[in-house]
């Protein structure tokens, strides 16, 4: 299939997940979380969330506990430094080095909501 | 001045301003520069008496000026701007946005040479510059082609997406008044409906417009293939393959509206039976019209080949034209530094490989306003062939009247 079969003449997008593509793919670090120093887990509450507030990418949701999203995450490391128990440490990512198929963070947008 | 409609002895400067409010423009945004500024000042003065309703937006320099024109052609508004030399260059990284963004832009370049060194005078280095950027380009021979090209340019622009620029000689037309035969109001409206057809922004679908786009195609949200980079430029560059057919569909119908047709992509004087041609675009091409019959009275059969689109560029015309002369003069009042004027090495671009292609000699006039009169460009071109019947099929570009090494 053709590009010419999107309709567009100038270069557009939707706002919506997965619209910059499989922006992750930029990562060389990811977010490791030790669930059981996470302050959220250990209350059983949706408490701290830190992580959530500071990630400038908004790829981490809030929850209990909180969850990244890898498809978007660029691996920029706010999160393990504003974690208030160390929780979050950053690990070297392997994942990257496969670019993620056309599609792959639509779907992975798609299963996060 | 207003604009009534019958001949009235013009500037170029006021043809253009009448164009614009014939064509009623919406919004105007510019900022004065010589040899341009009466076009917009003009502009700006009936929308402050009420004859024209329009924003006219006032702003701190050229980029902003075509930065506005941007915004208002993106939510739907027929769009006006003019400037000249510097005020261009100053608004270069707007030019390219217009034209990728394709915006119905329409904008006359009022020709002035380049600094350094300072001068407001004519040539046509300014446009000649952003003859890459992806604008259709319209050169005036006269005042009448002013007001008819720069109706036609809506018209062009808001047909193929893309911007128009009407560019016309600064001071030799844009200042010198002669007759110009001003279209009744009504007229103009059924050859060019009120209102821009385009309108990128659509509030029920919101969406990103002109991000970040990446070499490869990808599928957006709703899993459609989308164009990268090269997919967009391939369609710019088709868009300007289709304004060859374009351009010269929009003169016939105003030639069917208005009774006057000026050509299409390109025009002649004298040179179905000329054996040599002389070449160039705007004002610079009417004075060689004297020049032509003054040479055929001395016994070269000589005529012109008038370019009125430079860009897109007109091959297949070019070589219709000129196949079978023997030799072509390119007259071009710009350079490409360290090259050779523009028009010259376009000319051959077009001929190259073509079995009855001319020899074809470059000349280089009319600098920063440094005179170019018809007994000029006649002795250049006597020079020219005198060279040709030498046997000379290639040779440097005669600077006319230059005084460097006194008259040659």
């Amino acid at each position: 299939m053709g590009t010419k079969d999107c309709g567009h003449e100038i270069s557009m997008s939707t706002p919506s997940a997965g619209e910059a593509g499989a922006t992750g793919d930029w990562r060389t670090e990811r977010p490791a979380l030790d669930a059981g120093a996470c302050l959220a887990v250990k209350q059983r509450k949706d408490a701290c969330q830190l992580c959530w507030v500071y990630c400038p990418d908004v790829c981490i949701a809030r929850g209990v506990p909180p969850a990244v999203d890898l498809s978007y995450c660029k691996g920029c490391g706010i999160c393990a430094e504003v974690c208030p128990t160390g929780a979050i440490r950053m690990v070297a990512d392997d994942e990257h080095a496969a670019p993620a198929a056309p599609g792959g963070a639509r779907a992975a947008a798609g299963a996060r909501t | 001045m207003s604009a009534p409609a019958g001949t009235s002895v013009l500037t170029g400067n006021e043809a253009a301003a009448i164009a614009a409010r014939l064509a009623r423009v919406q919004v105007v945004a510019a900022y004065p520069i010589t040899p341009q500024s009466p076009v917009v000042e003009t502009l700006s003065r009936w929308v402050d008496q009420g004859e024209l309703r329009a924003e006219f937006v006032r702003v701190e320099s050229e980029h902003s000026a075509l930065t506005v024109c941007i915004a208002a052609a993106t939510v739907g508004a027929r769009t006006f701007t003019a400037t000249s030399a510097n005020g261009l260059a100053y608004m270069n990284e707007q030019v390219w946005w217009a034209a990728g963004a394709r915006l119905p832009v329409v904008m006359c370049c009022v020709n002035r040479a380049m600094a350094a060194p300072w001068n407001v005078l004519n040539d046509q280095q300014d446009s000649m510059s952003v003859r890459d950027a992806g604008w259709v380009q319209l050169y005036c021979r006269d005042n009448q082609e002013i007001l008819d090209a720069t109706l036609q340019a809506f018209r062009i622009a808001e047909r193929l997406h893309l911007p128009v620029m009407v560019c016309y000689d600064g001071f030799l037309l844009s200042h010198t008044s002669t007759p110009v035969t001003v279209p009744d109001a009504a007229a103009v409206d059924a050859f060019l409906p009120p209102g821009a057809p385009l309108t990128v922004v659509d509030l029920a679908r919101p969406r990103n417009i002109g991000p970040v786009t990446l070499a490869d195609p990808r599928a957006d949200a709703d899993g459609v293939l989308c164009h990268g980079y090269m997919e967009l430029r391939a369609l710019h560059q088709r868009a300007l393959e289709e304004a060859l057919d374009v351009i010269p569909e929009v003169e016939r119908a105003f030639a069917g509206a208005f009774g006057r047709g000026r050509g299409g992509l390109v025009w002649s004087h004298l040179l179905d039976d000329a054996e040599v041609a002389l070449v160039a675009a705007g004002s610079l091409a009417m004075e060689a019209t004297v020049a032509a019959e003054a040479l055929r009275a001395g016994g070269v059969r000589a005529g012109v080949l008038g370019i009125r689109a430079y860009r897109p560029f007109p091959s297949a015309a070019i070589r219709a034209a000129l196949g079978g002369k023997r030799l072509a003069v390119v007259l071009d009042k710009a350079m490409s530094y360290g090259h050779e004027g523009p028009i010259c090495s376009d000319v051959r671009g077009a001929l190259l490989g073509s079995d009855a292609a001319p020899a074809v000699f470059g000349a280089v006039a009319g600098l920063g306003g440094r005179e170019v009169a018809a007994p000029q460009i006649a002795e250049t071109v006597r020079r020219a062939v005198r060279d040709h019947d030498g046997g000379a099929r290639v040779r440097r570009a005669e600077w006319i009247n230059l005084k460097l090494e006194g008259t040659p």
